[in-house]
C-alpha cells in the first residue's frame, strides 16, 4: 500500500516542510506519491516531482483550490485515499486544517504530530505539550499521519518523477476566502531558520524588541517570541514559539527574557544549542539551556550585538 | 440561534504530568483537573455572543465519566444555559468523539458548533475538523476573531504565515485559538446558582453509535531530559563557546 503526501504550497513554491514529510514517508517504506491541489500549479508540481523518493505526482488544478480551503481539499483527498495505505501532511496550520477533515471523510482516525516512525504501524508523538511521548499503534486500513516536520531531516532532489492530472472534486460548502494578511519580514522564516533569537515578556515593550533585531541581524537569525510577548502586543502572533505556536529546531536558539514555561519549551526543545539570557537565575529556562547568562538583558543584548 | 460548545476535562495545564507506573498511560490519579483552556475560550465566545443578543442558547456538552460534571458546572457558572454529559468509561479517540458530537448536533440543530482548537492533554487538534466533515459543514480553525452577520460568520484565522479571513455560511464549525478572547472567572453567586442547575445525562452506550477503536497506546514515557548546561560569566565566554566549541556561529 502506497503513501500519499498532500503537498503544501504558497506563492507557487512547495513548502520546505514537504521535503521532511517525504523523509518520514521514506521511513515507512511504502512507495510514495504526492498530491498537488491548487490553481495554476505547474511549477509546484514540477518541484514536488523532484523531491527524492516521490514516484508519481498527482495534480488537481482547478480554481476551487485557489484559496486552499479545507472543504474541497479534504473531499479530494478522501476520494483518493481509498487507494493508499497512508495519507501524510505536515503538521502546519495548513495540514492541521485539512488532514483531520479528510480522515473523518475516509472514516479513519488521525495520528497527529508524528516525531518518529517505529515501524509501519507504530509511531511516536508528543502529548501534554511534549512533557510525555506516546508510542501508538494503528490498526486502521488507512493511516492518516500529520508529521512534525522539524523531527525529520529534509530529503534531497532527484530526477523528476512522472506527473499526472487528476479530476478536480469537492465543494466549498459555504466557505469563502475573504482576505489574508501576511507580515512582510526580511528575516528568515522561523521554522526553517538556522538560528532563532526569541524574546519574552522581559523585553517589556514593542520598541525594545528591536534590541533583538540587532543580534538577529548579525546572525542571520529569525525572530521568535513567547506567548506572553505576543499577548502583550510586542510582536505579531505568527512569531509565537511553543505548544500552540510554532515548533522550531534550529542549530542555535537564544531565549531572551523568557522564563521557560513548559508550553514554550514544547516549541524549542529540539534546538541543538540553547542559550538563555535572564536576570532570574532560578528561571526554569536555565534547566534546558546549554549556556546561560544571568543578568539584565538591556545590558547583555547590546554588548552581544557589539561583540558579534 | 443555538450554539453548541463541546468541552473536555483535562489535567490542569500547571500540573507536571507523569506516566503511570506500568508506562502505558498518563497518571491522572489525584491531580488537579480543569476545563481544557481552548474549550474555555470557545465557551467564553459563545456566552459573549449570547450576551450581545446574537445567540439564544448555549449548550455545553462533554463526553466522559461522571466526574466531568464538575467541568459542566463550571461552564454553567460562566453562562452556559444547558449542560449535557454523555457518560462513558471509555477513553474515546477523536473520530469517536466527533461522531458522538455529530449525533448531538443533528438532534439539537445549532447554528454554530464552537470548539477549542486542541485539547492540551492529547494535543491532537482534530475534533472540530472531523465534526465539520461528518456534518458536511464549512469550518474555520484557529479563530482569533469571530463576527456573526445574519446567516454568515466572518472568522479571522491564525495561520503560519499570518492571518486569513473567511466567511462561512451557517451552520458552521469554528475552533478557537488563544487570542479569541480572555475567559472570565465565575462569580461566587453564579457558582452557587450553577450548583442547582440540572445536568442532562445520557449513557454513550445507549446512543447506538459505531465507535471502533483504531489506535492503541503501547507506551507513554518521559522524554530524555536535556542536560542542564553551564552558566557563563560573560558575553565573551558565550561567544567563545558558540564559535569555537559548538561551531554554530561564524
Ligand atoms: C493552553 C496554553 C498554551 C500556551 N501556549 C504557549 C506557547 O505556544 N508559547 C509560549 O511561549 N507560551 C505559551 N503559553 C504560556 C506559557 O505558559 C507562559 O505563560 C509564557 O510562555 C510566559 O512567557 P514569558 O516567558 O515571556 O513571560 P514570563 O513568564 O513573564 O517571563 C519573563 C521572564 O523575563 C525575565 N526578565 C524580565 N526582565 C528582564 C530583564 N531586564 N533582563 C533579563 N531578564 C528579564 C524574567 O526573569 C522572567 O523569567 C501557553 C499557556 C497555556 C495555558
Amino acid at each position: 500500500m502506497s503513501s500519499l503526501i498532500l503537498i503544501e504550497h504558497h506563492d507557487g513554491r512547495v513548502s520546505p516542510a514537504c521535503a521532511r514529510v517525504v523523509a518520514a514517508a521514506r521511513k515507512i517504506g511504502a512507495p510514495i506519491e504526492a498530491l498537488v491541489a491548487g490553481y495554476r500549479v505547474d511549477e509546484v508540481a514540477a518541484q514536488a516531482a523532484r523531491l527524492d523518493g516521490v514516484s508519481r505526482v498527482l495534480v488537481a488544478d482547478d480554481a476551487r483550490y485557489a484559496d486552499q480551503l479545507a472543504e474541497p481539499l479534504a473531499t479530494l483527498l478522501a476520494a483518493h485515499a481509498k487507494r493508499y495505505g497512508y495519507l501524510l501532511a505536515a503538521a502546519s496550520t495548513f495540514g492541521k486544517d485539512v488532514l483531520p477533515r479528510a480522515a473523518a471523510l475516509a472514516g479513519v482516525g488521525q495520528i497527529s504530530e508524528v516525531i518518529e516512525v517505529v515501524d509501519p504501524a507504530t509511531f511516536k508523538r508528543p502529548i501534554h505539550a511534549g512533557a510525555l511521548v506516546a508510542t501508538v499503534r494503528s490498526d486502521a486500513p488507512l493511516k492518516v499521519l500529520s508529521i512534525r516536520a522539524t523531527a525529520f531531516e529534509s530529503v534531497g532532489e532527484q530526477a523528476p518523477a512522472p506527473i499526472e492530472t487528476v479530476e478536480a472534486q469537492g465543494e466549498a460548502l459555504g466557505a469563502r476566502f475573504v482576505e489574508s494578511h501576511r507580515e512582510a519580514s526580511e528575516r528568515p522564516e522561523l521554522t526553517a531558520a538556522r538560528v532563532v533569537v526569541s524574546g519574552g515578556r522581559g523585553l517589556g515593550s514593542k520598541q525594545n524588541f528591536s534590541l533583538l533585531e540587532g543580534v538577529a541581524g548579525k546572525l542571520d537569525a529569525a525572530i521568535g517570541a513567547s506567548r506572553a510577548a505576543v499577548d502583550a502586543g510586542y510582536v505579531p502572533n505568527e512569531l509565537q514559539v511553543g505548544q500552540t505556536g510554532k515548533i522550531v529546531a534550529p542549530d542555535l536558539y537564544i531565549a531572551v527574557g523568557i522564563s521557560g514555561a513548559m508550553q514554550h519549551l514544547a516549541g524549542m526543545q529540539g534546538a541543538k544549542v540553547i542559550v538563555a539570557i535572564n536576570r532570574d537565575e532560578e528561571a526554569p529556562i536555565f534547566q534546558v539551556a546549554d549556556y546561560g547568562l544571568v543578568g539584565d538583558l538591556f545590558e547583555l543584548l547590546p554588548e552581544l550585538e557589539r561583540k558579534l | 440561534m443555538k450554539i453548541v460548545v463541546p468541552i473536555k476535562r483535562v489535567i490542569d495545564h500547571n500540573v507536571r504530568v507523569r506516566p503511570t507506573a506500568d508506562g502505558t498511560g498518563v497518571d491522572s490519579a489525584s491531580v488537579k483537573m480543569a476545563i481544557n483552556p481552548f474549550c474555555e475560550i470557545a465557551l467564553e465566545e459563545a456566552v459573549r455572543l449570547k450576551e450581545r443578543g446574537l445567540a439564544s442558547e448555549v449548550l455545553v456538552v462533554t463526553i466522559g465519566t461522571a466526574a466531568a460534571q464538575e467541568q459542566l458546572r463550571g461552564a454553567l457558572a460562566v453562562g452556559a444555559d444547558r449542560a449535557l454529559l454523555i457518560e462513558t468509561e471509555r477513553a474515546l479517540e477523536p473520530l469517536a468523539v466527533a461522531r458522538t458530537l455529530a449525533r448531538i448536533v443533528e438532534e439539537e440543530r445549532p447554528g454554530l458548533a464552537l470548539l477549542g482548537k486542541q485539547a492540551i492533554d492529547s494535543d491532537d487538534n482534530q475534533v472540530g475538523q472531523m465534526l465539520a466533515a461528518l456534518l458536511g459543514w464549512p469550518q474555520a480553525t484557529f479563530a482569533s476573531a469571530l463576527e456573526l452577520e445574519g446567516a454568515k460568520a466572518r472568522v479571522t484565522r491564525e495561520v503560519d504565515g499570518g492571518m486569513v479571513t473567511l466567511e462561512l455560511a451557517l451552520p458552521a464549525v469554528v475552533t478557537a485559538d488563544l487570542r479569541l478572547n480572555e475567559p472570565r472567572y465565575a462569580r461566587l453567586p453564579d457558582i452557587m446558582k450553577a450548583k442547582k442547575k440540572p445536568i442532562e445525562r445520557r449513557a454513550l452506550e445507549e446512543m447506538a453509535l459505531d465507535l471502533p477503536a483504531q489506535t492503541e497506546v503501547l507506551a507513554v514515557e518521559t522524554p530524555t531530559p536535556r542536560q542542564r548546561g553551564v552558566i557563563l560569566d560573560s558575553v565573551d565566554a558565550l561567544i567563545d563557546k558558540l564559535r569555537n566549541v559548538e561551531k554554530v556561529i561564524p
